[in-house]
Protein backbone atom coordinates (compact mmCIF):
# COMPACT_ATOMS: atom_id res chain seq x y z
CA UNK A 1 0.00 0.00 0.00
CA UNK A 2 1.20 3.49 -0.60
CA UNK A 3 2.37 5.47 2.14
CA UNK A 4 -0.23 8.22 3.35
CA UNK A 5 0.41 11.76 2.44
CA UNK A 6 -1.67 14.19 2.65
CA UNK A 7 -5.29 16.63 1.31
CA UNK A 8 -6.77 14.49 -1.57
CA UNK A 9 -3.96 13.74 -4.04
CA UNK A 10 -2.09 11.79 -2.16
CA UNK A 11 0.29 8.85 -3.83
CA UNK A 12 -2.67 8.79 -6.38
CA UNK A 13 -2.30 12.59 -7.63
CA UNK A 14 -6.40 12.75 -7.25
CA UNK A 15 -7.49 9.65 -8.93
CA UNK A 16 -8.75 6.23 -8.69
CA UNK A 17 -5.68 4.14 -8.55
CA UNK A 18 -6.87 1.10 -7.37
CA UNK A 19 -10.14 0.26 -8.69
CA UNK A 20 -11.91 -3.10 -6.95
CA UNK A 21 -15.53 -4.72 -9.10
CA UNK A 22 -16.91 -7.10 -6.67
CA UNK A 23 -18.68 -8.67 -10.45
CA UNK A 24 -21.04 -10.26 -8.13
CA UNK A 25 -22.80 -10.80 -4.44
CA UNK A 26 -22.74 -14.66 -5.27
CA UNK A 27 -20.84 -16.89 -3.14
CA UNK A 28 -20.61 -20.62 -2.53
CA UNK A 29 -19.18 -20.00 0.95
CA UNK A 30 -20.89 -18.36 4.30
CA UNK A 31 -18.26 -16.96 5.77
CA UNK A 32 -19.29 -15.53 9.03
CA UNK A 33 -17.53 -12.44 8.49
CA UNK A 34 -18.23 -11.62 5.00
CA UNK A 35 -17.95 -8.14 3.94
CA UNK A 36 -20.80 -8.25 1.86
CA UNK A 37 -24.24 -6.50 2.56
CA UNK A 38 -26.43 -8.37 5.21
CA UNK A 39 -28.76 -7.82 2.16
CA UNK A 40 -27.01 -9.24 -0.47
CA UNK A 41 -29.46 -11.28 -1.65
CA UNK A 42 -31.42 -7.79 -3.27
CA UNK A 43 -28.73 -6.85 -5.40
CA UNK A 44 -29.36 -9.40 -8.37
CA UNK A 45 -29.45 -6.68 -11.30
CA UNK A 46 -25.36 -7.26 -11.95
CA UNK A 47 -23.56 -4.94 -14.64
CA UNK A 48 -23.63 -7.16 -18.09
CA UNK A 49 -20.16 -7.61 -19.72
CA UNK A 50 -20.46 -4.90 -21.80
CA UNK A 51 -21.02 -2.52 -18.70
CA UNK A 52 -17.69 -3.77 -16.98
CA UNK A 53 -16.20 -3.32 -19.96
CA UNK A 54 -17.24 0.50 -20.35
CA UNK A 55 -16.53 0.46 -16.33
CA UNK A 56 -12.81 -0.86 -17.15
CA UNK A 57 -12.12 1.55 -20.06
CA UNK A 58 -13.11 5.06 -18.17
CA UNK A 59 -11.45 3.57 -14.90
CA UNK A 60 -8.06 3.50 -17.03
CA UNK A 61 -8.69 6.97 -19.07
CA UNK A 62 -8.81 8.12 -15.22
CA UNK A 63 -5.50 6.64 -13.86
CA UNK A 64 -6.78 3.41 -12.58
CA UNK A 65 -3.90 1.10 -12.25
CA UNK A 66 -4.57 -1.77 -9.77
CA UNK A 67 -7.65 -3.62 -10.43
CA UNK A 68 -8.94 -6.49 -7.99
CA UNK A 69 -11.44 -9.04 -9.58
CA UNK A 70 -13.71 -9.71 -6.21
CA UNK A 71 -17.22 -10.65 -5.50
CA UNK A 72 -18.90 -12.55 -4.02
CA UNK A 73 -16.61 -15.31 -5.51
CA UNK A 74 -16.15 -13.46 -9.17
CA UNK A 75 -15.77 -16.98 -10.89
CA UNK A 76 -19.20 -17.33 -10.81
CA UNK A 77 -19.23 -15.09 -13.43
CA UNK A 78 -18.39 -17.07 -16.56
CA UNK A 79 -17.40 -13.30 -18.36
CA UNK A 80 -14.14 -13.07 -15.83
CA UNK A 81 -11.68 -14.70 -18.58
CA UNK A 82 -13.26 -12.37 -20.92
CA UNK A 83 -12.92 -9.03 -18.55
CA UNK A 84 -9.54 -10.13 -17.32
CA UNK A 85 -8.59 -9.81 -21.07
CA UNK A 86 -9.72 -6.78 -21.73
CA UNK A 87 -8.41 -4.84 -18.65
CA UNK A 88 -5.02 -6.77 -19.45
CA UNK A 89 -5.47 -4.83 -22.45
CA UNK A 90 -5.92 -1.67 -21.20
CA UNK A 91 -3.01 -1.81 -19.00
CA UNK A 92 -4.17 -2.45 -15.59
CA UNK A 93 -2.60 -5.02 -12.99
CA UNK A 94 -4.83 -7.52 -12.48
CA UNK A 95 -5.65 -9.66 -9.70
CA UNK A 96 -8.14 -11.89 -8.69
CA UNK A 97 -9.24 -12.43 -4.81
CA UNK A 98 -10.97 -15.99 -4.95
CA UNK A 99 -11.97 -18.53 -2.68
CA UNK A 100 -10.62 -20.72 -5.37
CA UNK A 101 -14.08 -22.42 -5.59
CA UNK A 102 -14.87 -22.60 -9.39
CA UNK A 103 -11.16 -21.87 -10.47
CA UNK A 104 -10.69 -25.56 -12.51
CA UNK A 105 -7.42 -26.12 -13.97
CA UNK A 106 -8.89 -25.11 -17.64
CA UNK A 107 -10.10 -21.83 -16.39
CA UNK A 108 -6.52 -21.18 -14.42
CA UNK A 109 -5.37 -21.57 -17.66
CA UNK A 110 -7.42 -19.20 -19.66
CA UNK A 111 -6.69 -17.03 -16.83
CA UNK A 112 -3.44 -17.36 -17.65
CA UNK A 113 -3.69 -16.72 -21.37
CA UNK A 114 -5.97 -13.59 -20.44
CA UNK A 115 -2.80 -12.06 -18.77
CA UNK A 116 -3.95 -12.18 -15.51
CA UNK A 117 -1.21 -11.09 -13.19
CA UNK A 118 -1.76 -12.36 -9.44
CA UNK A 119 -4.23 -14.51 -7.84
CA UNK A 120 -5.23 -14.27 -3.63
CA UNK A 121 -6.73 -17.49 -2.60
CA UNK A 122 -8.63 -16.57 0.92
CA UNK A 123 -7.32 -19.71 3.97
CA UNK A 124 -9.46 -19.70 6.70
CA UNK A 125 -7.88 -22.84 8.61
CA UNK A 126 -4.55 -25.01 8.13
CA UNK A 127 -7.21 -27.65 9.45
CA UNK A 128 -9.96 -29.35 7.49
CA UNK A 129 -12.71 -29.94 10.14
CA UNK A 130 -12.47 -25.61 11.00
CA UNK A 131 -12.64 -24.77 7.65
CA UNK A 132 -15.53 -26.25 6.43
CA UNK A 133 -17.39 -25.53 10.03
CA UNK A 134 -16.71 -21.28 8.93
CA UNK A 135 -17.56 -21.41 5.65
CA UNK A 136 -20.04 -23.71 6.03
CA UNK A 137 -19.25 -26.08 3.16
CA UNK A 138 -17.06 -28.71 2.49
CA UNK A 139 -14.48 -26.59 0.48
CA UNK A 140 -10.98 -27.36 2.43
CA UNK A 141 -9.30 -30.41 0.16
CA UNK A 142 -10.94 -28.60 -2.99
CA UNK A 143 -8.79 -25.50 -2.06
CA UNK A 144 -5.44 -27.17 -1.47
CA UNK A 145 -5.85 -28.42 -4.44
CA UNK A 146 -6.54 -25.24 -6.27
CA UNK A 147 -3.62 -23.95 -4.19
CA UNK A 148 -1.34 -26.14 -5.68
CA UNK A 149 -2.81 -25.58 -9.51
CA UNK A 150 -2.31 -21.99 -9.24
CA UNK A 151 1.63 -22.27 -8.56
CA UNK A 152 1.49 -24.85 -11.13
CA UNK A 153 0.68 -22.59 -13.36
CA UNK A 154 3.31 -20.10 -12.48
CA UNK A 155 0.93 -17.29 -10.53
CA UNK A 156 2.27 -15.34 -7.94
CA UNK A 157 0.22 -15.66 -4.82
CA UNK A 158 -1.20 -14.45 -2.19
CA UNK A 159 -2.72 -16.66 0.54
CA UNK A 160 -5.20 -14.40 2.51
CA UNK A 161 -6.00 -15.99 6.08
CA UNK A 162 -9.00 -13.26 7.72
CA UNK A 163 -7.60 -13.45 11.24
CA UNK A 164 -10.52 -14.35 14.29
CA UNK A 165 -10.75 -17.07 17.09
CA UNK A 166 -10.87 -19.88 15.37
CA UNK A 167 -7.76 -20.21 13.72
CA UNK A 168 -5.31 -17.27 15.54
CA UNK A 169 -3.56 -20.60 16.92
CA UNK A 170 -3.08 -21.96 13.94
CA UNK A 171 -0.67 -19.25 13.16
CA UNK A 172 2.17 -21.60 13.30
CA UNK A 173 0.60 -24.63 10.53
CA UNK A 174 -0.65 -22.15 8.36
CA UNK A 175 2.63 -20.36 7.61
CA UNK A 176 3.75 -24.15 6.98
CA UNK A 177 1.51 -24.42 4.69
CA UNK A 178 2.09 -21.41 2.81
CA UNK A 179 5.86 -21.97 2.81
CA UNK A 180 4.42 -25.49 1.55
CA UNK A 181 2.84 -24.43 -1.33
CA UNK A 182 5.53 -22.12 -2.01
CA UNK A 183 3.34 -18.79 -2.14
CA UNK A 184 4.90 -15.29 -2.28
CA UNK A 185 2.72 -13.26 0.21
CA UNK A 186 0.90 -14.43 2.88
CA UNK A 187 -1.83 -11.79 4.46
CA UNK A 188 -2.82 -12.38 7.79
CA UNK A 189 -6.05 -10.32 7.31
CA UNK A 190 -7.58 -8.67 10.68
CA UNK A 191 -11.35 -9.04 9.74
CA UNK A 192 -13.26 -5.86 9.78
CA UNK A 193 -16.03 -5.61 11.95
CA UNK A 194 -18.83 -4.76 9.47
CA UNK A 195 -21.78 -6.10 8.31
CA UNK A 196 -21.53 -9.87 8.85
CA UNK A 197 -18.28 -9.54 10.92
CA UNK A 198 -20.03 -7.36 12.90
CA UNK A 199 -22.84 -9.14 13.89
CA UNK A 200 -20.55 -12.10 14.57
CA UNK A 201 -17.86 -10.14 16.27
CA UNK A 202 -18.10 -11.67 19.83
CA UNK A 203 -17.47 -14.65 18.46
CA UNK A 204 -14.53 -14.00 16.03
CA UNK A 205 -12.29 -11.35 17.60
CA UNK A 206 -9.29 -13.15 19.44
CA UNK A 207 -7.47 -11.55 22.63
CA UNK A 208 -4.44 -9.63 22.96
CA UNK A 209 -2.48 -12.13 24.01
CA UNK A 210 -3.64 -14.25 21.08
CA UNK A 211 -2.34 -11.87 18.35
CA UNK A 212 0.99 -11.31 20.16
CA UNK A 213 1.49 -14.74 20.54
CA UNK A 214 1.15 -15.25 16.81
CA UNK A 215 3.31 -12.34 16.15
CA UNK A 216 5.79 -13.46 17.30
CA UNK A 217 5.28 -16.88 15.31
CA UNK A 218 5.21 -14.24 12.39
CA UNK A 219 8.47 -12.99 12.99
CA UNK A 220 10.18 -16.16 13.36
CA UNK A 221 9.03 -17.45 10.07
CA UNK A 222 9.93 -13.42 8.81
CA UNK A 223 13.61 -14.33 10.08
CA UNK A 224 13.61 -17.55 8.55
CA UNK A 225 12.55 -16.87 5.31
CA UNK A 226 13.33 -13.74 4.35
CA UNK A 227 12.33 -12.19 0.67
CA UNK A 228 10.77 -15.89 -0.35
CA UNK A 229 7.66 -15.30 1.85
CA UNK A 230 6.08 -11.81 2.40
CA UNK A 231 4.56 -12.35 5.54
CA UNK A 232 1.69 -9.24 6.41
CA UNK A 233 0.39 -8.83 9.78
CA UNK A 234 -0.58 -6.10 11.85
CA UNK A 235 -1.96 -6.07 15.44
CA UNK A 236 -5.74 -4.74 14.51
CA UNK A 237 -7.26 -1.44 15.31
CA UNK A 238 -9.24 -2.80 17.81
CA UNK A 239 -6.09 -3.18 20.25
CA UNK A 240 -4.63 0.02 18.97
CA UNK A 241 -4.69 3.61 20.02
CA UNK A 242 -5.24 5.10 16.56
CA UNK A 243 -7.11 4.29 13.87
CA UNK A 244 -6.21 3.21 10.67
CA UNK A 245 -5.95 4.96 7.83
CA UNK A 246 -8.78 3.50 5.58
CA UNK A 247 -8.83 3.44 2.23
CA UNK A 248 -5.60 6.26 2.22
CA UNK A 249 -8.89 8.48 2.83
CA UNK A 250 -12.55 8.62 1.72
CA UNK A 251 -12.02 9.30 -2.43
CA UNK A 252 -8.48 9.47 -2.21
CA UNK A 253 -7.37 6.40 -4.44
CA UNK A 254 -9.62 4.22 -3.73
CA UNK A 255 -13.08 3.76 -6.16
CA UNK A 256 -14.93 0.28 -6.38
CA UNK A 257 -18.13 -0.81 -8.56
CA UNK A 258 -20.63 -3.44 -6.49
CA UNK A 259 -22.45 -5.58 -8.37
CA UNK A 260 -25.27 -3.53 -9.14
CA UNK A 261 -23.08 -0.75 -10.85
CA UNK A 262 -23.05 1.36 -7.96
CA UNK A 263 -20.06 3.36 -7.09
CA UNK A 264 -18.60 3.20 -3.59
CA UNK A 265 -15.33 4.70 -1.64
CA UNK A 266 -14.79 1.37 -0.25
CA UNK A 267 -16.23 -2.14 -0.19
CA UNK A 268 -18.02 -1.70 2.84
CA UNK A 269 -19.61 2.01 2.55
CA UNK A 270 -23.18 0.34 1.73
CA UNK A 271 -23.43 0.35 5.40
CA UNK A 272 -23.43 4.14 5.76
CA UNK A 273 -27.40 4.41 5.25
CA UNK A 274 -27.78 7.91 4.18
CA UNK A 275 -25.55 8.31 1.55
CA UNK A 276 -26.84 7.86 -1.92
CA UNK A 277 -24.24 6.02 -4.15
CA UNK A 278 -24.02 7.15 -8.01
CA UNK A 279 -24.46 4.42 -10.61
CA UNK A 280 -22.17 3.76 -13.43
CA UNK A 281 -25.58 3.07 -15.18
CA UNK A 282 -26.70 6.55 -14.85
CA UNK A 283 -23.58 8.67 -14.17
CA UNK A 284 -20.18 8.87 -16.23
CA UNK A 285 -17.44 7.80 -14.10
CA UNK A 286 -15.62 11.04 -14.21
CA UNK A 287 -18.42 12.68 -12.64
CA UNK A 288 -18.86 10.14 -10.11
CA UNK A 289 -15.28 10.12 -8.65
CA UNK A 290 -14.60 14.35 -9.13
CA UNK A 291 -18.22 15.57 -9.07
CA UNK A 292 -20.74 13.48 -6.70
CA UNK A 293 -22.10 14.21 -3.46
CA UNK A 294 -20.88 10.92 -1.86
CA UNK A 295 -17.12 11.23 -3.19
CA UNK A 296 -17.06 14.58 -2.16
CA UNK A 297 -18.85 14.16 1.40
CA UNK A 298 -15.56 12.67 3.23
CA UNK A 299 -12.94 14.19 1.06
CA UNK A 300 -10.21 15.98 2.88
CA UNK A 301 -10.55 17.41 5.78
CA UNK A 302 -13.31 19.90 5.83
CA UNK A 303 -16.05 17.57 7.17
CA UNK A 304 -14.32 16.78 10.18
CA UNK A 305 -15.17 17.23 13.79
CA UNK A 306 -13.54 17.33 17.06
CA UNK A 307 -11.16 15.82 18.30
CA UNK A 308 -10.43 15.13 14.37
CA UNK A 309 -10.35 19.02 13.37
CA UNK A 310 -7.33 20.07 15.34
CA UNK A 311 -5.98 17.05 15.76
CA UNK A 312 -2.48 16.95 14.17
CA UNK A 313 -2.41 13.65 13.06
CA UNK A 314 -5.32 14.28 10.92
CA UNK A 315 -3.22 14.08 7.54
CA UNK A 316 -1.95 10.52 8.99
CA UNK A 317 -4.98 8.80 9.61
CA UNK A 318 -7.98 10.86 7.89
CA UNK A 319 -9.91 10.41 11.05
CA UNK A 320 -9.83 6.63 10.75
CA UNK A 321 -12.88 4.65 8.94
CA UNK A 322 -16.09 6.03 8.32
CA UNK A 323 -18.00 3.09 8.25
CA UNK A 324 -16.97 2.35 11.30
CA UNK A 325 -17.70 5.84 13.28
CA UNK A 326 -20.87 5.38 11.40
CA UNK A 327 -21.70 1.65 12.15
CA UNK A 328 -20.91 2.17 16.18
CA UNK A 329 -21.28 5.96 17.06
CA UNK A 330 -24.41 6.98 14.44
CA UNK A 331 -22.66 9.28 12.69
CA UNK A 332 -20.03 9.02 9.48
CA UNK A 333 -18.59 12.18 10.66
CA UNK A 334 -17.41 11.32 14.29
CA UNK A 335 -13.83 10.39 14.67
CA UNK A 336 -13.46 6.53 14.38
CA UNK A 337 -14.11 5.43 18.07
CA UNK A 338 -10.93 3.01 18.33
CA UNK A 339 -8.80 6.69 18.30
CA UNK A 340 -8.78 6.80 22.00
CA UNK A 341 -9.30 10.76 21.79
CA UNK A 342 -12.42 10.05 20.76
CA UNK A 343 -15.51 10.41 23.24
CA UNK A 344 -16.77 7.27 22.42
CA UNK A 345 -13.62 5.10 22.62
CA UNK A 346 -15.45 2.89 25.43
CA UNK A 347 -17.48 1.63 22.50
CA UNK A 348 -14.49 -0.26 21.44
CA UNK A 349 -13.10 -1.55 24.51
CA UNK A 350 -16.73 -2.56 25.96
CA UNK A 351 -17.02 -4.50 22.44
CA UNK A 352 -13.62 -5.94 23.38
CA UNK A 353 -14.32 -6.97 26.96
CA UNK A 354 -17.36 -8.25 25.41
CA UNK A 355 -15.80 -11.05 22.97
CA UNK A 356 -12.49 -11.46 25.22
CA UNK A 357 -14.18 -12.83 28.31
CA UNK A 358 -13.53 -16.34 28.96
CA UNK A 359 -16.85 -16.58 30.59
CA UNK A 360 -19.27 -14.91 27.98
CA UNK A 361 -22.06 -17.05 26.72
CA UNK A 362 -21.05 -18.42 23.47
CA UNK A 363 -22.86 -17.72 20.45
CA UNK A 364 -23.16 -19.63 17.33
CA UNK A 365 -21.60 -17.78 14.47
CA UNK A 366 -24.43 -16.87 12.16
CA UNK A 367 -22.92 -17.72 8.25
CA UNK A 368 -23.57 -15.64 5.66
CA UNK A 369 -27.04 -17.27 4.34
CA UNK A 370 -29.87 -15.29 2.42
CA UNK A 371 -31.94 -14.20 5.07
CA UNK A 372 -30.01 -14.59 7.89
CA UNK A 373 -30.08 -11.72 9.31
CA UNK A 374 -32.48 -8.53 8.65
CA UNK A 375 -30.64 -5.05 7.82
CA UNK A 376 -32.76 -3.24 10.08
CA UNK A 377 -29.94 -4.60 12.26
CA UNK A 378 -27.71 -1.35 10.97
CA UNK A 379 -30.56 0.71 11.59
CA UNK A 380 -30.50 -0.08 15.62
CA UNK A 381 -26.97 -0.88 15.91
CA UNK A 382 -25.57 3.12 16.84
CA UNK B 1 25.29 -18.20 -3.68
CA UNK B 2 24.50 -16.38 -0.42
CA UNK B 3 20.69 -14.67 -0.71
CA UNK B 4 22.18 -11.65 1.79
CA UNK B 5 25.20 -10.53 0.23
CA UNK B 6 26.26 -7.29 -0.76
CA UNK B 7 25.32 -6.71 -4.55
CA UNK B 8 28.88 -7.07 -6.04
CA UNK B 9 29.92 -5.66 -9.44
CA UNK B 10 30.28 -9.11 -11.11
CA UNK B 11 26.49 -9.44 -10.12
CA UNK B 12 23.69 -9.88 -12.92
CA UNK B 13 20.56 -8.48 -11.59
CA UNK B 14 17.11 -8.89 -12.99
CA UNK B 15 13.84 -7.23 -12.44
CA UNK B 16 12.25 -9.76 -9.70
CA UNK B 17 9.59 -11.69 -11.52
CA UNK B 18 6.88 -10.77 -8.82
CA UNK B 19 6.99 -7.34 -10.19
CA UNK B 20 6.17 -5.16 -12.89
CA UNK B 21 8.12 -2.48 -13.85
CA UNK B 22 6.63 -0.28 -16.39
CA UNK B 23 5.87 3.89 -17.37
CA UNK B 24 2.52 4.39 -16.66
CA UNK B 25 1.14 7.77 -18.18
CA UNK B 26 -1.36 9.18 -16.38
CA UNK B 27 0.72 9.36 -13.11
CA UNK B 28 3.73 10.51 -15.79
CA UNK B 29 5.86 8.14 -13.61
CA UNK B 30 7.91 4.61 -13.72
CA UNK B 31 5.90 1.97 -11.41
CA UNK B 32 6.84 -1.25 -9.61
CA UNK B 33 3.65 -3.32 -9.71
CA UNK B 34 3.30 -5.77 -7.88
CA UNK B 35 -0.02 -8.22 -5.66
CA UNK B 36 -2.17 -5.41 -4.20
CA UNK B 37 0.91 -2.76 -4.48
CA UNK B 38 2.42 0.13 -6.39
CA UNK B 39 5.37 1.63 -6.15
CA UNK B 40 6.04 5.18 -7.38
CA UNK B 41 9.75 5.18 -8.26
CA UNK B 42 11.43 8.59 -9.34
CA UNK B 43 13.79 9.21 -12.38
CA UNK B 44 17.01 8.19 -11.36
CA UNK B 45 15.90 4.91 -9.66
CA UNK B 46 13.78 4.22 -12.82
CA UNK B 47 17.04 4.85 -14.63
CA UNK B 48 19.24 2.57 -12.60
CA UNK B 49 16.05 -0.49 -12.54
CA UNK B 50 15.62 -0.05 -16.52
CA UNK B 51 19.32 -1.61 -16.63
CA UNK B 52 18.76 -4.03 -14.22
CA UNK B 53 17.81 -6.25 -17.75
CA UNK B 54 19.57 -9.69 -16.68
CA UNK B 55 22.22 -8.77 -19.19
CA UNK B 56 24.40 -6.16 -17.48
CA UNK B 57 26.51 -6.62 -14.47
CA UNK B 58 26.16 -4.11 -11.64
CA UNK B 59 29.78 -3.03 -12.56
CA UNK B 60 28.25 -2.44 -15.96
CA UNK B 61 25.23 -0.38 -15.01
CA UNK B 62 27.20 1.78 -12.84
CA UNK B 63 29.93 2.92 -15.61
CA UNK B 64 26.99 3.22 -17.81
CA UNK B 65 24.97 5.77 -15.61
CA UNK B 66 28.49 7.66 -14.71
CA UNK B 67 28.93 8.15 -18.51
CA UNK B 68 25.14 8.94 -18.33
CA UNK B 69 24.85 11.36 -15.62
CA UNK B 70 29.00 12.70 -16.33
CA UNK B 71 29.80 12.20 -12.76
CA UNK B 72 30.97 9.53 -10.63
CA UNK B 73 27.32 8.46 -8.98
CA UNK B 74 28.43 4.69 -7.99
CA UNK B 75 28.11 4.45 -4.19
CA UNK B 76 24.41 6.12 -4.82
CA UNK B 77 23.31 3.62 -7.39
CA UNK B 78 24.83 0.62 -5.29
CA UNK B 79 23.06 1.86 -2.58
CA UNK B 80 19.63 1.97 -4.40
CA UNK B 81 20.48 -1.62 -5.86
CA UNK B 82 21.31 -2.50 -2.18
CA UNK B 83 17.90 -1.33 -1.02
CA UNK B 84 16.01 -2.74 -4.33
CA UNK B 85 17.70 -5.62 -3.36
CA UNK B 86 16.31 -5.99 0.35
CA UNK B 87 12.59 -5.34 -1.18
CA UNK B 88 12.79 -8.03 -3.05
CA UNK B 89 12.58 -5.64 -6.24
CA UNK B 90 15.41 -7.36 -8.08
CA UNK B 91 17.11 -10.31 -8.10
CA UNK B 92 20.41 -12.05 -8.84
CA UNK B 93 20.32 -13.86 -11.61
CA UNK B 94 20.62 -17.81 -11.28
Amino acid sequence: MPKAGSGVSLDGLGMPMWLTLELTYRCPLHCPWCSNPLDFDKYGNELSTEEWKKVLRDGRKMGSLQLGFTGGEPMLRDDIEELVGEAENLGYYTNLITSGIGLAPDRLKAMKKAGLKQIQLSLQSSDRDITNKLVGVDVYDQKLAVAHDIKAQGFPMVLNVPVCKQNISQTRDILKLAEELGVEYIEFANIQYYNWALVNRSELLPTREELEDAEEVVMEFRERLGNRMSIYFVIPDYFDKRPKACMNGWGAIHLTIAPDGAALPCQESRVIKNLEFPNVREHSLEWIWHESPVFNEFRGDKWMKEPCRSCDERDKDFGGCRCQAYLLTGDAANTDPVCAKSSMHDLIQTGVAEATDPRRIQRPLVLRRKGAITSDFLETAG
Amino acid sequence: MNETAAISGNDVVEINPMYFFRWEEPQQAYVLLYPEGVVKVNETAAAILKMCDGKRNTGQIVSELNDLYTTDVSESVYKFLEVSHAKGWIRRKS
